[in-house]
């Protein structure tokens, strides 16, 4: 396929950028808002397009077990799921980062039952927020498609080995059509080199993966682990940078608008950027002096570039999409505030958690967040978080 | 030769806690465990190999003149050898004696 | 019955591929079974297996016991794990990305990671119709967490969370029966074993390896710890479940069942032989063993029966 742009169904482009991408093994089981990508991934293989095994699993935790086999192999993997998936398989979701098994899933953020919900929100990504994979978060049609191929780049680099799940806004990303650029094929094979893996499960090198860890050895398993991760971050930004050289799209661990002069920011992660920034210039055009920090990089938290953006900025309101229970509020908001303890010129931070379970937050809200989170940050009302638009 | 459990650096240990030494457990010499171990009578053994079949550790292996005899560093005296040899030439004794 | 092609120790392939050093109990059945099925299997396989006794014995960080490709996932997903390699090193030789070779992908899991908590993903795995092996180490409960009873423990067996006492019998269950739940996903070879049956053993592993499709077997592991006998009688115990026909050795071949091996006159024992003398069995009085006779030989004469049909 040559260079093409149209406009096209997210969950297509994933799927389409899955084909782009050579994947031998694609293992998914269907959920609500995920089911396009891995219906349209199904035609692709039995037309043909895409020559590689589609597995149909009984379950998410098989489909993740499967995925765990299939890169243990030195297989190109592919995966999807979205909340009580992603619940259902976190047992394996863990064991994969920690057998430091490559593979890429679209993780069509979904809300966590109970109630059953089939509409977006963060609480399942947040979940596993501990597990160890690389966490992109895209906001647009584009940035899915761009990101399944960095996600494989980075995740396969020897420097890393580590699975990376693309984080994108079920049904307000997954459902709709969007511009997207596709890239010529051999700019992709050019960008993705073949997976070889080191150790990869062969008899003619056979290795045991997955031994059990007594305590006077699991300790030492973490710190490589830890060490492993933190080492991975420079390649993480190579990756991103090598496709911005190949297309003039360029990825950051965090992102910016208007930023830089501004005296406050509001904080998003998610489709919700794009809706910030048309409020931004709203009230930038008032006089306020305000931009958007977009976390693009969830997971290694990009600790340094954070700070370097927010420090000496007198405020952040911070807008969660998840609530950790009996916690400090929304889990972005808490991570922020521990990036930012004890640190010379920290922003205040106020955290708002809205749009859980896909309610609509539309500018009139951003713009309300945004004017009311300021005058909560001026006041010293910083603690907790507000649950916007909450009835009652 | 792997390092003991507790000497192992962390830098010592490969990506995803794999281990490239295949059959490295024969390290451990689990022939501390037994209080029985077997002996053969050479003049009665048939070379037949039921106990080396049988083995559960697979340590019995050929000796002289074509004998089975269990290695002693794995051997765990579970008398598996000696209650199934066709021709009963296998004895366990004490290891106190 | 069958006249395998192996029938003397002389002629079982030489090579260890599952080393000694491995911490099983004395007297480890299982661990006999594993030797055997790798010897069967030869050094082209990968094994995927379940967190049990056998994978705690043998992958104690930094040693291996394991001469083959191994991976130790979870609990209840080798059999996904390993369709997973299956799936992956089929592509990659269709690509030319790695050389053909006949691989065999075995998964392995005690009777708990098969018939309980695995039940699901190996279910899935065998309707798939992936190229693998999957055997389960039946040595009849939870052995690696402390004896606990799985739907594999047989009636009236006395476990930790089925203890026999003043007003329980034990396992007041029947065994699951996982061969035929293997059977009825209409899978080309289903079969039983037992270690203390070596040559046939040997023979079914290798006939599965040779079988395209998924393949299931089902491996009576006698457990001295766990059934509380000597260990030095764990290859007896294993005869004796089988001449009692409490298990059978059999296949299914094609859907088509077949007996393997089919005790003589002479060699027929009453189930009370089998029992008497395990541990986990001596509270059963006189009528609890007669009721356990008589489901034995009713399910034997219909076994019996399905296997001279058609």
């Amino acid at each position: 396929m040559g260079k093409v742009r149209k406009g096209v169904e997210v969950s297509i482009a994933i799927a389409d950028a899955v084909a782009q991408a050579n994947v031998d093994v694609i293992a998914a089981y269907p959920i609500t808002p995920q089911t396009h990508i891995v219906e349209h991934l199904s035609e692709i293989v039995a037309d043909g397009e895409l020559d590689a095994e589609f597995v149909p699993v009984d379950s998410e935790h098989s489909a993740m077990s499967v995925c765990c086999g299939s890169a243990a192999v030195g297989a190109r993997t592919f995966t999807s799921t979205s909340s009580q998936g992603l619940a259902l398989m976190s047992e394996i979701f863990f064991i994969a980062a920690a057998m430091r098994l490559p593979m890429v899933m679209a993780l069509a953020n979904r809300s966590l039952s109970s109630p059953l919900s089939i509409w977006n929100d963060h609480s399942d990504v947040m979940m596993v927020r501990d597990a160890g994979w690389i966490c992109v978060f895209v906001e647009n049609g584009q940035e899915t498609y761009d990101n399944i191929f960095c996600g494989y780049r980075m995740s396969e680099d020897p420097n890393v080995m580590l699975p990376v799940a693309v984080n994108l806004d079920g049904f307000i990303l997954t459902h709709m059509i969007e511009p997207v650029e596709y890239e010529d094929d051999a700019l992709i094979r050019q960008y993705l080199p073949e997976f070889r893996m080191k150790n990869a499960l062969h008899p003619d090198n056979p290795v045991s993966m997955g031994c059990f860890g007594m305590p006077e050895i699991y300790t030492e398993t973490q710190m490589n682990r830890e060490v492993g991760v933190k080492n991975s971050y420079p390649h993480i930004i190579k990756a991103w940078d090598e496709w911005g050289k190949l297309t003039g799209r360029h990825y950051r661990p965090i992102e910016t608008y208007r930023a830089d002069d501004a005296e406050y920011c509001i904080v998003t992660m998610g489709s919700y950027g794009e809706t910030a920034m048309e409020v931004v210039d709203a009230l930038r055009a008032e006089g306020e002096k305000v931009g958007v920090v977009k976390i693009r990089l969830w997971r290694p938290f990009p600790l340094d570039e954070f700070r370097k953006t927010v420090l000496g900025k007198k405020h952040l309101i911070v807008v969660d999409r998840a609530i950790t229970f009996g916690g400090q509020g929304g889990p972005v908001a808490t991570e922020l505030r521990s990036a930012l303890y004890k640190k010379d010129g920290a922003p205040t931070i106020v955290n708002y958690v809205a749009g859980l379970a896909g309610r609509d937050v539309s500018r009139k809200d951003f713009r309300n967040i945004i004017l009311e989170g300021k005058k909560k940050a001026e006041s010293g009302d910083t603690e907790g978080f507000t649950l916007y638009g909450l009835r009652g | 030769m792997a390092k003991p459990m507790d000497q192992i650096t962390w830098q010592e240990l490969e990506i995803g806690a794999v281990v490239v030494e295949i059959g490295n457990s024969t390290q451990y010499e689990t022939g501390s465990w037994r209080s029985e171990r077997p002996v053969v009578d050479k003049e009665k053994c048939i070379k037949c190999m039921f106990c080396w079949l049988y083995c559960p550790e697979g340590c019995i292996h050929e000796a002289e003149e074509g004998h089975f005899e269990a290695d002693l560093t794995y051997c765990k005296g579970c008398g598996i050898c000696a209650a199934e040899c066709p021709a009963k030439c296998i004895t366990m004794i004490s290891e106190e004696k | 019955m069958a006249k395998t092609s192996v029938s003397s120790p002389k002629n079982v392939e030489r090579a260890e591929y599952f080393a000694p050093g491995h911490r099983a109990c004395q007297g480890c059945a299982e661990a006999l079974a594993v030797r055997l099925v790798l010897k069967a299997l030869g050094k082209d396989t990968i094994v995927g297996m379940a967190t049990g006794c056998m994978e705690i014995i043998s992958s104690p960080l930094p040693l291996t016991s394991w001469r083959v490709p191994w991976i130790h996932n979870a609990f209840e997903n080798p059999a996904a794990v390993i369709s997973g390699c299956e799936a992956g090193m089929k592509v990659m030789m269709r690509k030319g990305k790695l050389p053909e070779k006949k691989i065999n992908f075995v998964g392995m899991g005690g009777d708990g990671a098969t018939a309980d908590i695995g039940f699901g993903p190996l279910s899935g795995a065998l309707e798939r119709g992936h190229d693998m092996i999957y055997i389960c180490y039946d040595n009849e409960a939870y052995m690696n967490t402390g004896i606990q009873r799985s739907s594999s423990t047989p009636y009236g067996a006395s476990t930790t969370t089925s203890p026999a006492g003043k007003k329980s019998i034990g396992q007041h269950t029947q065994k699951k029966n996982m061969v035929e739940i293997a059977a009825a996903h209409g899978i080309p070879y289903v079969a039983t074993a037992c270690p203390s049956f070596p040559f046939d053993l040997l023979e079914k592993v290798k006939k599965a390896s040779e079988t395209p499709g998924p393949a299931y077997i089902h491996i009576l592991s006698v457990c001295p710890t766990g059934w509380r006998i000597q260990p030095a009688d764990a290859i007896k115990y294993g005869r004796l479940a089988v001449n009692s026909c409490v298990f059978p050795l059999y296949e299914v071949v094609g859907g088509k069942h077949r007996l393997t091996y089919k005790p003589s006159e002479k060699k027929l024992i009453p189930v009370s032989e089998y029992l008497s003398g395990q541990g986990r069995f001596r509270h059963l009085t006189d009528k609890d063993i007669e009721q356990i006779q008589a489901a034995t030989t009713l399910r034997y004469e219909r076994l019996l029966k399905l296997s001279e049909e058609g």
